[in-house]
């Protein structure tokens, strides 16, 4: 039997409440910093202070109906993924990074290499040749064909 | 009036069927089927990439070729469902339950053929609703000021958030959490830059592309790698299999009649999804069959009414979409922010306004399902093989073009990093069970419910009552008022007492376990 997970059946919906007022206070504090206006001559801060106080009041909803949110069955017991997690991440980060300061063909390379890895059963070498793949097509539809103005090699920032 | 309509209709047929205007909508067809069959894809993912193509072009084609996409993909996911019971896209799940049973028994190729008639037939007589009651629906439409517009707005965004699956306060919280994201941005009243963090890109809105790619892209995928295990089959479908006989065809016409009915009913209702019609289409079937045992075993019915209910609804949705600017769910959402980057202003002035796109609009949808049609008898070996891509080089592939497409709307890398922004977001949301859908309907409509809620109490100096004054407005928040009686009842009721999880139910959590793109 494997460890529950942090966040489960019984306690989603907390979790769930909490951070829909956390947002909700988050809005309320940065809407303070506009002109709020009167009701009848609203100002930019009006909006989203309102915004801010419902969602706080359904995060509260969210939290007090949890005891009674009737389901059934087992949770589905999912281990976490964090490395598939990480690496999908920092293939877009590595995509933006490149493009910025690489060029179209290593950005390419790197966001499917990087988020193929992502899937346990990619080796290296499948990575690799997914990457390459995409390469040439993304050259060809979007550099040839599409002429986008986007360097394929560059160095030092586009 | 109805003289009028069919003249109209046959202008539209004139631009459909202009060259350039075929094309693109032939292309949109085509690209929705291809990336319809993909598992894990949907609609949404579908429409979202190519939206940034659809920027430089003209209103017309890009239109046409984003409705293209979208029953296009509609049609693809009926395929994987049917042949590998893999609902690339909730809407589906339902089809799975006796589709894929029918394959099992080398009746795969009827459930297609027959999917595609029943497409074909819902299709048309959504349109048929459409082309007649748009103008109707336009005369109401016409008496709205900003107070009414709020009105509707506010029924519309209930309904989105209330009447999907799931918990009904969850999917109030997101569609709120989606009016905030679409705050961010410059406030066009007074032009103070509102929750931008200091930055300057964000001062112009979140993207559309970013926002929708993140959230049923990126975070689809966070979701479901290592986790979808691509179950191969020899699914082997030939030509000569889709034909179904004339007693299947016989067999399946009640049931196709009544999904489409029950799909228009559904249509017509702002903010009742796509998943939700299909299941009820099912669940109709079985109750007033004479042999429910059959369904979950390959049924013919099972699969003939939630596919003509899912398409009748598709068409029906354009009609609010069009002529109020209400969406009726996300697809609309997008194809409505579409529209409004056109800058061409969704409401009942758009008919007289834009003809040729209205007009146009419609007759491509007849012009477009017949492509399917026509597309689908010799590409339908092509598409098996296309569903037996797994998984694993399915999303790194389509990791890139998202990230090469957003970076396309507007040639910036920061849009790259709001859709990794969304897309953790969204994963995180989707791990504590909210839906995700209702924050593109939030956001779309952020700023015009914003405006029109300024408006109306500007001209009412502040008097909050005039929501319940003007006598169309008092209409939409009475139902308004039902709408959230209704919920608090159901969940009282549902508190109360112990249910017991039934077939049905344990279909919508298989629908809610598999992906994301929902309603």
């Amino acid at each position: 039997m494997p460890r529950r997970p942090l966040v489960n059946r019984t306690n989603r919906d907390y979790f769930a409440g909490a951070l829909m007022i956390a947002i909700g206070v988050a809005a309320i504090i940065g809407g303070r910093h506009y002109p709020m206006g009167t009701l009848s001559r609203m100002g930019p801060g009006y909006f989203p202070v309102a915004l801010g106080v419902i969602l706080a009041l359904l995060g509260l909803g969210i939290a007090a109906t949890a005891r009674f949110h009737v389901r059934e069955g087992e949770d589905a017991v999912l281990p976490p993924e964090w490395r598939g997690w990480f690496l999908i991440a920092i293939s877009i980060v590595a995509f933006v990074a490149l493009g910025k300061y690489g060029g179209l063909i290593p950005a390419t390379f790197a966001v499917v290499f990087i988020s193929a890895l992502a899937d346990r059963e990619n080796s290296l070498l499948s990575a690799t040749i997914l990457g390459l793949a995409t390469v040439a097509v993304c050259v060809v539809v979007f550099w040839w064909a599409l002429q986008m103005t986007f360097p394929l090699f560059g160095w030092g920032g586009a | 009036m109805i003289a009028q309509s069919l003249a109209d209709l046959w202008y539209g047929f004139s631009v459909a069927l202009q060259p350039h205007n075929l094309m693109w909508s032939f292309f949109g067809v085509l690209i929705g089927n291809l990336i319809g069959v993909l598992p894990g894809m949907g609609a949404l993912s579908a429409i979202a990439m190519l939206l940034p193509v659809t920027y430089t072009m003209h209103a017309v084609p890009a239109i046409l070729m984003l409705a293209g996409i979208f029953y296009g993909s509609q049609y693809g996911g009926a395929i994987g469902a049917i042949l590998l019971n893999m609902p690339s896209h909730p809407p589906h799940a339902v089809t799975c339950l006796d589709g894929y049973p029918m394959t099992k028994k080398g009746k795969g190729g009827t459930a297609l053929g027959i999917t595609m008639i029943a497409s074909f037939f819902a299709a048309s007589f959504g349109i048929t609703v459409m082309v007649f009651a748009s103008p109707l629906l336009v005369q109401i439409a016409f008496k709205f000021g900003p107070t009414e517009i709020f009105s509707i707005m506010l029924l519309g965004l209930l309904a989105g958030s209330t009447m999907s699956r799931g918990s009904p306060l969850k999917g109030v919280a997101m569609t709120v959490f989606g009016l905030l994201v679409g705050i961010v941005g410059t406030d066009v009243n007074s032009g103070a830059q509102r929750f931008t963090f200091g930055f300057t890109e964000l001062s112009d809105r979140v993207e559309l592309v970013a926002l929708a790619l993140g959230l049923f892209g990126v975070a689809d995928f966070l979701r479901s790698v290592n986790r979808i295990h691509f179950v191969g089959n020899e699914a082997k479908v030939r030509l000569r299999d889709m034909r179904p006989s004339k007693a299947e065809l016989k067999q399946a016409f009640a049931p196709m009649v009544r999904g489409t009915l029950v799909g228009t009913l559904f249509g017509a209702m702002p903010g009742t999804g796509p998943t939700i019609t299909t299941f009820i289409a099912y669940a109709l079937e079985r109750r007033i069959s004479k042999t429910p045992e059959r369904f979950g075993q390959g049924a013919l019915e099972g699969v003939a009414s939630p596919e003509a209910a899912s398409h009748s609804k598709t068409q029906v949705d354009f009609i609010p979409t069009m002529s109020i600017g209400i969406p009726g769910d996300a697809v609309m959402a997008l194809i409505l922010g579409a529209l409004l980057i056109q800058g061409i202003q969704p409401g009942p002035q758009l008919i007289t306004e834009h003809a040729d796109l209205f007009w146009g609009l419609i007759a491509s949808f007849w012009v477009g399902n017949i492509l399917l049609v026509i597309l689908n008898v010799p590409l339908i070996g092509i598409w098996v093989k296309v569903l037996q891509v797994p998984y694993r080089y399915m999303f790194p592939c389509a990791l890139f073009f998202i990230s090469i497409g957003v970076y396309s709307t507007n040639n910036s890398l920061f849009e790259v990093y709001e859709v990794l922004f969304f897309g953790v977001v969204g994963a995180v949301f989707m791990a504590l069970e909210f839906p995700v859908a209702p924050i593109l309907l939030g956001y779309v409509l952020g700023p015009l419910v914003e405006e029109n809620f300024r408006r109306a109490l500007l001209l009412s100096r502040g008097d909050l009552t005039v929501f319940f004054q003007k006598p169309i407005s008092l209409g939409f928040m009475i139902v308004c008022i039902l709408l959230v009686a209704l919920q608090l009842l159901f969940g009282l009721r549902a508190a109360l007492r112990k249910r017991k999880p039934g077939g049905l139910e344990a279909g919508l959590q298989l629908a809610h376990g598999s992906s994301t793109e929902e309603d």
